[in-house]
C-alpha cells in the first residue's frame, strides 16, 4: 500500500473554504453542480480553471454573474485542455523570468462527458501526452445535457435520450459506454481516478491527492442528472451509491500504473436495483437488463483481476 | 548603411519572435509555416530563447493554449498556414473578443480543394471578420519589423487585440533575403515588457469567459469595434516610434510613384514588388500609373485610402483571393464600398490572380493596367475579371 493511502477522511478533514458559490442556475438536484463544489473545496485556492462550454459553464457563469472565487476561464466547447496546456506553459515561464512570484499553480481543466469523451479528446489526449502539470476533471452526467439530453459516447448502453431515442426497432442507446478512464490511463499519466458524488470523502481524497501530483491528473466524476436520467431531484446521491453498489461505476485510482479499488463493494448489486430508479430505462425487457448485468459483471471482474495483479 | 544578413524569412521572424523575449510559442507544423516552428523549437532547445514551447495535436489546440497563456499575462506567439487557420477559426473570434494580445504570423496559403500548399489570399480572407489587426508583409525586412511591432501594438493598454502579420507563403517564407538586424537594446527600448492588466491569478480570481444574454451580446461587440476601430492611432504611432528608434517608415497604404498619377494599382503581400516593376515599365511607356501597396487590412484605413485616391481617374485592385458568386475580390469590394458615397473617386476594377500560387509576372499587370484604363473609359464589362486562368 503506498503512503498516501494511509489517510482516513472523516467528516472533519472535509474544507470548510467555498470556492463554488450558491446562487447558481443548475437544475434542482444537480449531481455535477454537487461534484463541482466537492471538487473545488478540495482544490483549494491556488488553482487556476479551464472550463469547457456545457452546463457548468452556463448555469454558472452569466454575465455579470459568477459563482467561482478561484480564477476561471471558458472559451470553447473542445478545448479546455488545451487552453489548460497554455496557462501551465505561461505560468511555467514566468515563473522562471521572475515575472510572478514563484508560487506553485495547478492548472484545472474542466468539461462534461461530450467535452471530454467526444469533441474534446484529441485536445485531451494532446495535453496528457505532452506532460503539462495539469488536471482534468470530466463531469460524466451520460449525455448532452445543457443541449438538452443528447447522446455521447459515454451514455450507457440501453439509455433511452433524445438522440438515440427508445422505440419500436431500437433500444435506444446501442453502444456501450466509452471507458475514458481508460483511454486517460493508456497515456501513462501518473494518476488516474474514478470519483462519484455518492461518495463525496473518496472524492475529495482523490482531488487532494492529484493536486499534490507533478505532471498530468485525469479524474472521472460520476454525476447523476435528474432532468436527463428522469428521476426525482432528492435521488441524485442514491442513484451515485446505487451506481458504485451495482458495480456500474466502481470507484477506483490507477496510480504510475498500480490499480486499486478504493471503495470495496464486495457483491455487487443487481442491476434492476439501479436501472429502475431511472425512466431513461424504463422502456428495457428483463432480456436487455440481463445482457446489462452480464457486461457490468465482466467489466467489475476485469477491473478487480486488473487490481489483484498490481497489488 | 547599417548592415544587411542573408536570412530565409522565416528564419528571420523567428528571430525576432526572439528578440521580442516571447513568454509562450504553442504551434503545430503546416507547409509553408514549418521553417518558423522548427527554428523557435531549436532556438528554445539551444537555450538561446527562453520559452515554453509547446508542441500541440493540432491548430485548434495551437491557438487554444495561446488563448491560456496569453489569459495569465504571457507574451505569446504562434505561426500557421491555409488548412491551419481554417481549423482555428472559431478561436480566432474567442482571442480577438476576450481581448488576448496574441501574435499570430500568417504564411498565407491557398485553401484545399484541391490541395495547394502554394500563396494566396484565400486564408487570410476568412478571418477578415474575426475582430483580429491585421496587416500585410511585402519583403524580409517588412516581415521582421512588422513582427516586432506586432506585439508592441497587441499588448498596448489601449488595444488589447490579438494581431497576424501575413506573409505570403514560399514567396516570404522560404526566400532568403538581406536583412537588417537590430540590436537587443533597441528592441527592448521599442517595446515594453507585458503587463496584461487582468490576468489569471489565484491571488485576483477573475471569471474570463462567462457568457451573455441579448441585452449584454451587442454592447460587448460594439464595445470590441470601437478597440478595433481605435487602435488605428495606436499603430500609427507604434509605427512613428518604430521611424525613431529603427530608421524605417510604416504607413498604412504605402504609395508608389503616385506624384502625377491618373491610374494607380492597388494590392497586398509580395506581388507589390512585381507590380512596382510593372510601374516602371509603364512610366518609361508615358503611362502615368502609380502603385498603392494596402499594408494596413484591418481596421480599415478608410480616410487614407480617400484621400490618397482623390486625384485619380483609374484605381486597379488586384485580389489573390474570390468571393464565390460575390463581388468578385475581397479587397475590391472592399475599396469600392469604402469609396462609394464620396464624391469625385476613381473607377475601381477589380481582377483577381495570383490564386494557388500562380505565377504573375510584371507583362501580366501590364496587360491588366491598360485592360483596366480601358474598362474605366468604356464602363465596366464585368464586376471582376479572373486573370490567368486557361480557358
Amino acid at each position: 500500500m503506498m503512503a498516501s493511502e494511509f489517510k482516513i477522511f472523516t467528516k472533519r478533514d472535509v474544507p470548510q473554504e467555498e470556492y463554488f458559490a450558491p446562487g447558481h442556475r443548475a437544475c434542482v438536484g444537480c449531481g455535477e453542480a454537487l461534484a463541482v463544489r466537492l471538487v473545488c473545496k478540495a482544490m483549494g485556492k491556488d488553482v487556476i480553471v479551464s472550463n469547457a462550454t456545457g452546463c457548468i459553464e452556463i448555469i454558472s457563469s452569466l454575465y455579470p454573474d459568477t459563482s467561482w472565487e478561484v480564477p476561471w476561464i471558458h472559451t470553447l466547447f473542445e478545448n479546455a485542455a488545451a487552453v489548460a496546456s497554455g496557462i501551465e506553459a505561461g505560468l511555467k515561464a514566468m515563473r522562471r523570468k521572475g515575472k510572478i512570484p514563484d508560487k506553485r499553480i495547478k492548472v484545472v481543466a474542466m468539461g462534461g462527458d461530450g467535452a471530454t469523451s467526444d469533441i474534446g479528446l484529441q485536445a485531451i489526449s494532446g495535453a496528457l501526452e505532452r506532460g503539462h502539470d495539469l488536471m482534468y476533471v470530466c463531469y460524466d452526467n451520460e449525455a448532452y445535457m445543457n443541449t438538452g439530453i443528447q447522446r455521447s459516447s459515454a451514455t450507457p448502453y440501453g439509455a433511452s435520450t433524445t438522440t438515440s431515442p427508445a422505440g419500436k426497432k431500437s433500444i435506444g442507446q446501442y453502444t456501450w459506454k466509452k471507458n475514458m478512464p481508460e483511454i486517460a490511463a493508456a497515456h501513462n499519466i501518473p494518476y488516474v481516478a474514478t470519483a462519484s458524488v455518492g461518495r463525496p470523502f473518496d472524492l475529495i481524497r482523490k482531488v487532494q491527492k492529484g493536486m499534490q501530483i507533478e505532471g498530468p491528473v485525469y479524474l472521472h466524476v460520476f454525476s447523476p442528472c435528474p432532468t436527463g436520467w428522469r428521476f426525482k431531484p432528492d435521488l441524485s446521491i442514491a442513484v451515485a451509491k446505487k451506481a458504485v453498489q451495482t458495480g456500474v461505476f466502481p470507484l477506483y485510482e490507477g496510480e504510475n500504473g498500480e490499480y486499486r479499488l478504493t471503495v470495496n463493494i464486495g457483491e455487487l448489486k443487481p442491476i434492476e436495483e439501479y436501472l429502475n430508479m431511472q425512466g431513461r430505462f424504463r422502456h428495457l425487457t428483463d432480456d436487455d437488463k440481463q445482457l446489462i448485468q452480464e457486461r457490468i459483471k465482466k467489466e467489475y471482474e476485469k477491473l478487480k483481476a486488473k487490481c489483484a495483479s498490481t497489488d | 548603411m547599417p548592415e544587411r544578413t542573408g536570412m530565409e524569412v522565416s528564419i528571420a521572424l523567428s528571430e525576432a519572435v526572439k528578440m521580442c523575449k516571447t513568454d509562450v510559442v504553442s504551434a503545430y507544423p503546416i507547409t509553408p509555416q514549418t521553417h518558423i516552428v522548427e527554428h523557435l523549437a531549436e532556438l528554445v532547445a539551444d537555450d538561446e530563447m527562453d520559452a515554453e514551447f509547446i508542441p500541440v495535436e493540432s491548430e485548434h489546440s495551437a491557438l487554444s493554449a495561446c488563448l491560456g497563456s496569453s489569459a495569465v499575462g504571457a507574451r505569446t506567439f504562434t505561426a500557421t498556414a491555409g488548412q491551419g487557420l481554417e481549423l482555428m477559426h472559431e478561436v480566432m473570434y474567442i482571442a480577438s473578443s476576450m481581448r488576448l494580445p496574441i501574435v499570430m504570423a500568417l504564411c498565407n496559403r491557398a485553401l484545399s480543394a484541391p490541395l495547394s500548399v502554394w500563396c494566396d489570399h484565400g486564408d487570410a480572407m476568412s478571418i477578415r471578420d474575426t475582430g483580429w489587426i491585421q496587416v500585410f508583409a511585402e519583403n524580409g525586412q517588412e516581415v521582421f519589423d512588422m513582427t516586432i511591432q506586432a506585439f508592441r501594438i497587441a499588448e498596448d493598454a489601449d488595444v488589447l487585440l490579438p494581431v497576424v502579420v501575413n506573409l505570403d507563403g514560399f514567396n516570404l517564407t522560404h526566400v532568403v533575403e538581406p536583412i537588417i538586424l537590430p540590436d537587443q537594446e533597441q528592441v527592448d527600448r521599442y517595446l515594453p515588457e507585458f503587463h496584461y492588466p487582468y490576468p489569471l491569478h489565484p491571488d485576483k480570481p477573475v471569471s474570463m469567459g462567462t457568457y451573455a444574454p441579448p441585452h449584454l451580446y451587442i454592447e460587448v461587440k460594439k464595445a470590441q469595434d470601437e478597440a478595433l476601430k481605435n487602435s488605428k492611432q495606436i499603430i500609427l504611432k507604434a509605427w512613428d516610434e518604430f521611424r525613431q528608434i529603427f530608421g524605417r517608415e510604416y504607413n498604412p497604404i504605402e504609395l508608389y510613384c503616385m506624384d502625377d498619377a491618373d491610374v494607380a494599382v492597388m494590392a497586398m503581400g509580395s506581388i507589390n514588388e512585381t507590380v512596382s516593376l510593372a510601374i516602371d515599365e509603364l512610366r518609361e511607356e508615358g503611362l502615368k500609373v502609380g502603385q498603392l501597396k494596402l499594408r494596413l487590412w484591418r481596421p480599415f484605413p478608410h480616410t487614407e485610402l480617400r484621400e490618397v485616391v482623390k486625384s485619380l481617374k483609374t484605381l486597379i485592385v488586384i485580389d489573390r483571393a474570390i468571393s464565390f458568386g460575390g463581388p468578385g475580390g475581397p479587397v475590391c469590394s472592399e475599396v469600392r464600398s469604402s469609396l462609394y458615397e464620396h464624391e469625385g473617386m476613381p473607377h475601381v476594377i477589380g481582377f483577381v490572380t495570383g490564386l494557388g500560387g500562380r505565377e504573375v509576372k510584371t507583362s501580366d499587370f501590364k496587360k491588366m493596367v491598360r485592360k483596366g484604363v480601358e474598362q474605366a473609359e468604356k464602363g465596366l464589362e464585368e464586376d471582376y475579371e479572373i486573370v490567368g486562368a486557361r480557358e
